[in-house]
């Protein structure tokens, strides 16, 4: 492998780690405010705390790792992406910095309100909805690119199809995904009023999740055939993630193996990630941009992943404490401690 | 004025973002210091009163935090949304303490969510206190990373420029450049100070206000400690801080005194103010006070404005930024060691009225300080972005809506600002610390 490889799969492998725990957190938010308004709240509300109220912040420096590593290995997309994106990056940020705040507010601070509850549920969805945005500009045709001046194509991105079908893949992922986590946790924590209600909106989100990855896929089609081609390459990858999705769909059906059918989900999204991933390389930006015309120069690289290795071994032990002591602890989770 | 200039819009938004992230990104640092120090002593002693306030700091803190977390990831996205050309330069040189820092955040957002809901969870107090070594050195880690960047930005090195080109990069030697060692030892001991006045302005408002507890008392105590000690340490770095501008950003040094001939034996200006023909007036002037801060003695030559060319001078009202810091510098350094000077020798009363009143000045004043400090020093840069290689200007985006994302930024810190207040003010009403004493059982008595 490359260091142009080496340097795209880790900040991929970052990505995808953000994805899911992010996904259990928005898709969190979004169930506590609609069960809520549906009177059921403490249903599933104090599942909820329990596992969201030590990871929050750990869920945020996914994607700060993201993007500030992205940065460091291919300091060339500052310059397209960062020009492009004000406006887009500007509103998620500020929809991060709410949903941040307003969390800490909420669960530490002040009592129980609606208003913050409500912004919590509505940024769950929305975050994902303006963070995706990045990854359908990825394909191109959605920026210009004259003597040195980039800017996006508003006109060209709100009327895209592709666009709006990869922001409601997004968000349906997202109540997939965490739907999928609760049942398991509402399972373990033996809250069985809970756990029927969440496998209730795990099995919902389930199809709708599938169908519009396939819409999404035959879209891409037109939009950008020949990432279309390549990624039909990887068809053997999309082939695992759909028997992963239909194991986890019949397990949570069941009711059985929940931590498994988890898992299963975790595959489903790490194959289609990873193989939309591979097929877009060699591109950042199609087709400005690639991997090796954006890329850091050698020194800075292997000073990069020699820093990242290092930090994994401070990491890896100290996120297994973490998940020991909330996730894998059977009395935390039920919530005897 | 603004005429939708994108580059002047990207600076006061910078400008906006970095004053209120430098706020809880300070005490960020400092405070996970002074849980330690008061969790500790509370060990130690065997006394509930110091762990208490360590409980309580705590989770007054997870609230700050959080404004810290989310006020950080803005900066960290807008600097390459405002500063893409600075940004790809950045990467290229400069990127690896950026990438660690995000680990050391990393490591302290997971030490800290597990040391706040496992208060009763350990057998022994002290696995719980453990928790917190990992978590002031993220704290400190992420100080360190973030302002080597900064230090690099005010002496660029480890890298060479061929045709534009940039090659040859040595990102440790970027990474240690002349800047680092009186940078980062300078910002992060006056986070530690910072947080010790803060604390310490809680606890003499309540005892201002009549409230007797023995519980304030020792928190006053503690933090006024701690602050001495962090106070005559902030003098002593900072004087080395002007020993390091002498060698190597005499224009910062000289715009921030008004200094305009090169000269030995040069004076140290305080207040004032400048003549349309550059005359100082009524300020104070300590004589050979610039050249002992310069480089030891009286008689070391300073150089003087009139040796630049002036478009590469900063503006010079930073010596009013400059003066302010230093002097709540001395200010905090003297209230603090007076009252542990006066509690220390027992005869007279270290509690008394103005003193209190001084001290519940100090947590504002030493934000201010903190705030002029970094006002200081980045304007003093200017028109550099990086010093001598690109200008800001050079550096910026060339968006037209920059101005709409200001006003959207100003909205959401202002909100920020004034929940977060809120938030703290209801959290602690509801739950007063004379009643959380006698819940726990603790014994509270007056002095
Ligand atoms: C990445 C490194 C970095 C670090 C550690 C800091 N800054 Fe800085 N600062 C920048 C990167 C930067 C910048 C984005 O690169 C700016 C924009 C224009 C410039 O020259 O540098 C800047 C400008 C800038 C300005 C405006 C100067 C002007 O345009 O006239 C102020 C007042 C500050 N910053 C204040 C701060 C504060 C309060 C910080 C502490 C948290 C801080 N800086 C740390
Ligand atoms: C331009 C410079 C800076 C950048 C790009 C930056 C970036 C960030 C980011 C991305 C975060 C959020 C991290 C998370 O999600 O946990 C953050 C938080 C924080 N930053 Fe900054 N920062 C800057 C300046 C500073 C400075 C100068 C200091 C210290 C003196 C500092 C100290 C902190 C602290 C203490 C937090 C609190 C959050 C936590 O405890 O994790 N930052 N910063
Ligand atoms: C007591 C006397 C003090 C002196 C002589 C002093 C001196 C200095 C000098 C010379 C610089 C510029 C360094 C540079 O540009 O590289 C500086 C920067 C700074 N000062 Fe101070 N300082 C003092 C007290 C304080 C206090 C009390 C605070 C805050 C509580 C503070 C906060 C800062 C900050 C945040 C910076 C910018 C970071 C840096 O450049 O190191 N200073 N100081």
């Amino acid at each position: 492998m490359t260091y142009e490889v080496v340097g795209i799969t880790v900040l991929w492998l970052f990505l995808y780690g953000y994805l899911i725990v992010a996904s259990v957190d928005f898709g969190a938010g979004f169930f506590s405010y609609y069960s809520k308004r549906k009177n059921k709240e403490s249903v599933i509300h104090s599942i909820i705390q329990r596992y969201l109220s030590p990871v929050w912040e750990v869920t945020n420096v996914f994607l700060v790792f993201f993007f500030i590593g992205i940065v460091g290995f291919f300091p060339d997309t500052a310059y397209y992406y960062g020009t492009a994106l004000l406006i887009p990056g500007s509103v998620a940020i500020i929809l991060l910095a709410i949903r941040g705040s307003y969390y800490a507010f909420a669960t530490y601070g002040a009592k129980e309100s609606n208003f913050y509850s409500f912004l919590y549920g509505a940024t769950g969805l929305l975050i994902p909805a303006s963070l995706t945005t990045v990854l359908t500009i990825s394909e191109g045709g959605y920026i210009s690119v004259d003597d040195g001046n980039v800017s996006l194509l508003y006109g060209e991105l709100f009327s895209s199809l592709y666009s709006w079908g990869v922001v409601i893949l997004a968000v349906v992922s997202v109540l997939f995904i965490s739907a999928a986590f609760l049942t398991y946790y509402a399972a373990r924590a033996k809250d069985n009023e809970a756990f029927s209600l969440l496998r209730k909106y795990a099995l919902t989100w389930a199809f709708p999740s599938i169908i519009m990855g396939i819409i999404v896929f035959a879209l891409l089609e037109q939009r950008n055939p020949e990432h279309f081609a390549s990624m039909l390459e990887y068809w053997w990858m999309f082939g695992i993630s759909f028997m992963a999705f239909l194991t986890a769909a019949w397990l949570i059906w069941k009711k059985k193996n929940l931590g498994i059918a988890f898992i299963m989900v975790m595959i489903q999204y790490f194959a289609a990630f990873f193989a939309y991933g591979a097929s877009h390389l060699p591109y950042l930006l199609y087709p400005h941009l690639t991997i090796y015309d954006g890329f850091t120069n050698e020194a800075m690289a292997a000073a990069l992943i020699i820093a990242f290795i290092a930090g994994l071994f401070l990491l890896i032990p100290s996120l297994y404490l973490l998940m020991r002591l909330f996730l894998f602890d059977a009395e935390y989770v039920e919530g005897r401690r | 004025m603004f005429d939708n200039d994108p580059v002047l819009l990207s600076r006061i938004l910078t400008y906006l973002t970095l004053g209120f992230h430098a706020i809880f990104a300070t005490i960020g640092v400092g405070i996970p210091m002074m849980i330690a120090i008061a969790e500790w002593m509370g060990m130690k002693r065997k006394d509930p009163h110091y762990t208490l306030l360590a409980r309580r700091w705590a989770r007054g803190f997870v609230i700050t935090v959080a404004i810290g977390v989310v006020t950080g990831t803005a900066i960290g996205l807008q600097l390459s949304l405002l500063w893409p050309n600075f940004m790809q330069a950045a990467g290229h040189t400069i990127g690896l303490p950026m990438f660690m820092e995000t680990f050391a955040f990393f490591f302290e957002a997971i030490f800290l969510g597990i040391y706040l809901y496992t208060w009763d969870r350990f057998k022994t107090k002290m696995k719980h206190f453990l928790l917190l070594i990992p978590i002031v050195i993220g704290a400190t880690a992420s100080a360190f990373f973030i302002t080597t960047v900064n230090a690099f930005m005010n002496v660029p090195q480890g890298f060479e420029i061929v045709d534009g080109i940039v090659t040859n990069v040595n990102p440790i030697e970027a990474m240690f450049n002349p800047a680092t060692p009186t940078k980062i030892s300078h910002v992060i001991i006056i986070c530690y100070l910072t947080s010790a006045f803060v604390l310490a302005t809680i606890a003499a408002v309540k005892i201002l206000k009549g409230n007797k507890s023995v519980y304030h008392r020792k928190a006053l105590h503690m933090t006024m400690v701690a602050a001495a000690v962090f106070a005559v340490g902030t003098a002593v770095i900072g004087d080395l801080s002007g020993k390091y501008l002498h060698e190597y950003q005499p224009e910062k040094l000289a715009a921030a005194e008004w200094h305009f001939e090169t000269e030995r034996g040069a004076p140290l200006i305080l207040g004032g103010y400048l003549t349309e023909d550059n005359e100082v007036k009524y300020a104070l002037e300590l004589p050979y006070a610039l050249s002992i801060l310069s480089g030891f003695s009286p008689d070391t030559e300073v150089v003087g404005l009139n040796e630049f060319e002036d478009d590469v001078l900063p503006p010079l009202f930073i010596h009013y930024f400059f003066d302010t810091m230093v002097f709540i510098g001395m200010y905090l350094a003297f209230v603090s060691t007076l009252f542990v000077f006066l509690n220390w020798t027992k005869k007279w009363n270290a509690f008394n009225k103005p003193l209190l009143m001084m001290i519940a000045a100090g947590g504002p004043l030493s934000i201010l300080a903190m705030e002029s400090g970094w006002i200081f020093t980045e304007v003093g840069r200017q028109p550099w972005i990086l010093n001598g290689i690109m200008r800001t200007s050079e550096g910026a985006t060339s968006s037209e809506h920059v101005g709409l994302m200001l006003i959207l930024f100003a909205l959401l810190y202002t909100v920020l600002g004034v929940t977060c207040a809120g938030v703290l003010r209801k959290m602690f009403r509801s739950n007063p610390v004379e009643r959380e004493m006698y819940k726990r059982g603790i014994n509270n008595y007056e002095v």
